[in-house]
């Protein structure tokens, strides 16, 4: 105490320093014990060329995060860990829900990996379809394989690549695939070159008359007119599925016409009990499916040219 | 009148660098906006971006530098402006076109946005480098005065990128397409050339004119 008194008559300087460093520490203190009585532990990181992947875990389900700080991240993709095939988030199960829509796709292009739920789902239900997955960053495969049960198979593939770039080579090859799933985030948003008129049409490339297409986007932000209005100039009628107690917004597009209400719950109570493994009752959706426009169409759309959307959604 | 003359010369070479400053970094910028389509937004196309940049603009200082050894004129300084101008015409024009073809071309992303960032900036950029040597040929007088000169005029450059990068990123993109912006670029570019054009043939009349009286 002697001592301390001394030092800072001495150095008003380094009693500053001290206590900023002091403070610093307490508060690194309290953020691990607030993780720590959530019983949240950190199992994994990983530093890649695009961002800081964080597996975390606690006493019922594994996380992978996309993170700045450990607060601010997201969670990109969780499984329960007594029973993984039951679906965790309500994006998850809003995509699934698109079977409704329009169900056994052969060939399905999924562009982001995350922890490769998706992907798993979908190869549970159609084992014998091709499912390829078009992911920038290899270090969140790396992850999805050796924390999330991930892995390729002949059915399942991964490249390693830009979403916009495998597109663009596979309507260049004439592929096509009845379903193309976007679920591509940085950790803040849609990257913005996969948000535009542009793409969209080349994706509208690679579906075949009956194909789909499925994007999980967000449903609080002021891209929402703007996203919603991109979509309709491409594809024309869309169906919005929002539902109450979450941010995500599924849009489902298709180059046919879309189905009303009445067939979508005939063909829920149908899926109903096929669904049910992966916790949820399908039969609930159908009511959330909106073809109305509840945008405002005079929001300038997204295109190559003008695509602010990070700066818009902010 | 003369010296009046000569110090409002010396301001429009100052702004005249801060004008190219901005304009690099602005393009530099939409440079990414514009190879996304084709290329995606991995690292490597940054990358791609800045090697390019750099590269054209260490040419482009070389080549301005060595220009300025012989009869250096405002009249020369304006033209590399409108001549960077008209360079950013197929950027604007066939851009899309040029793209495609080397995507077709090429299957690495990495070489293709590569050797397109070099067929789309290099020499639009280049141009651009040679104004700030040539601007310091400009201002200085006396060889002692030089590190000054050299320091005012890379403080106003650099000042102009900074700018250029905040007010592209922040709101240029927002508000205007990326062919507007560049469009817009090319005008300034132009005008600023022009009006350096202009100056150096007031400056001689009137050079002149106090030479006889």
């Amino acid at each position: 105490m002697y001592f301390a008194a001394k030092d800072t008559a001495k150095s008003p300087m380094k009693f500053w320093l001290t206590s900023v460093f002091l403070f610093l520490l307490a508060n690194i203190i309290i953020l691990q014990d607030s993780h720590a009585q959530r019983g949240i532990r950190e199992i994994h990181q990983e530093r890649s060329l695009y961002r800081n992947i964080i597996v975390t875990e606690d006493s019922s389900r594994r996380c992978l995060r996309f993170t700045i700080t450990r607060r601010t991240g997201q969670n990109q993709s969780c499984r329960f860990l007594e029973n993984p095939q039951a679906l965790v988030f309500p994006y998850a199960k809003m995509t699934l829900s698109s079977l409704l829509v329009q169900d056994a796709p052969q060939r399905i292009l999924i562009i982001g990996l995350g922890g490769g739920t998706l992907p798993e789902v979908y190869h549970t239900l159609f084992p014998e379809a091709e499912i390829i997955i078009s992911e920038i960053d290899e270090a969140v495969l790396n992850v999805a394989e050796d924390f999330f049960d991930f892995e390729q198979t002949d059915k399942i593939k991964v490249d390693i690549g830009d979403g916009r770039v495998y597109v663009k080579r596979a309507a260049l090859r004439n592929e096509s695939f009845d379903l193309v799933i976007i679920d591509a985030f940085n950790g803040e948003y849609i990257p913005e070159h996969l948000m535009t008129e542009e793409f969209l049409e080349e994706i509208k490339q690679l579906l075949p008359e009956d194909g789909m297409l499925v994007s999980n986007t967000f449903s609080t932000s002021r891209l929402y007119d703007a996203e919603s209005q991109t979509y309709h100039n491409v594809f024309g009628e869309i169906i919005n599925l929002r539902m109450n107690n979450t941010g995500n917004r599924i849009i489902i597009a298709s180059q046919q016409s879309l189905p009303d209400l009445n067939t979508l719950n005939r063909r829920a109570a149908n899926w109903r009990s096929r669904l049910e493994v992966f916790n949820m009752d399908v039969t609930d959706y159908p009511r959330f499916m909106s073809k109305e426009v509840d945008w405002n169409t005079e929001e300038r759309p997204l295109t190559d040219q003008y695509s602010p959307a990070n700066l818009l959604n902010n | 009148m003369a010296e009046s003359i000569a110090s409002l010369n010396n301001l429009l070479v100052l702004c005249l660098a801060f004008v190219s400053g901005f304009i690099i970094m602005s393009i530099e910028l939409l440079g990414g906006r514009i190879l996304a389509p084709y290329f995606g937004s991995s690292i490597f196309v940054w990358g791609s971006i800045i090697t390019v940049f750099m590269l054209s603009l260490s040419l482009g200082y070389l080549f301005g530098g060595k220009l300025s050894l012989r009869n250096p004129s405002l009249k020369l300084h304006g033209s590399f402006f409108v001549l960077a101008a008209f360079l950013l015409i197929p950027l604007i024009l066939f851009g899309n076109q040029i793209m495609e073809a080397l995507f077709l071309v090429i299957e690495d992303p990495r070489y293709g946005s590569l050797i397109v960032s070099m067929l789309l900036f290099f020499l639009p950029t280049a141009v651009l480098g040679m104004i700030a040597p040539y601007s310091v040929r400009l201002l200085v007088i006396d060889s002692h005065r030089s590190g000054h000169v050299a320091g005012t005029l890379y403080f106003v450059s650099t000042m102009g990128s900074a700018l250029g990068t905040l007010a592209t990123s922040f709101y240029l993109v927002l508000w205007f397409e990326v062919n507007q912006i560049l469009i817009t670029m090319g005008l300034i570019l132009l005008l600023s050339g022009i009006l350096a054009i202009f100056s150096h043939k007031t400056f001689h009349a009137n050079k002149a004119a106090l030479d006889i009286s």
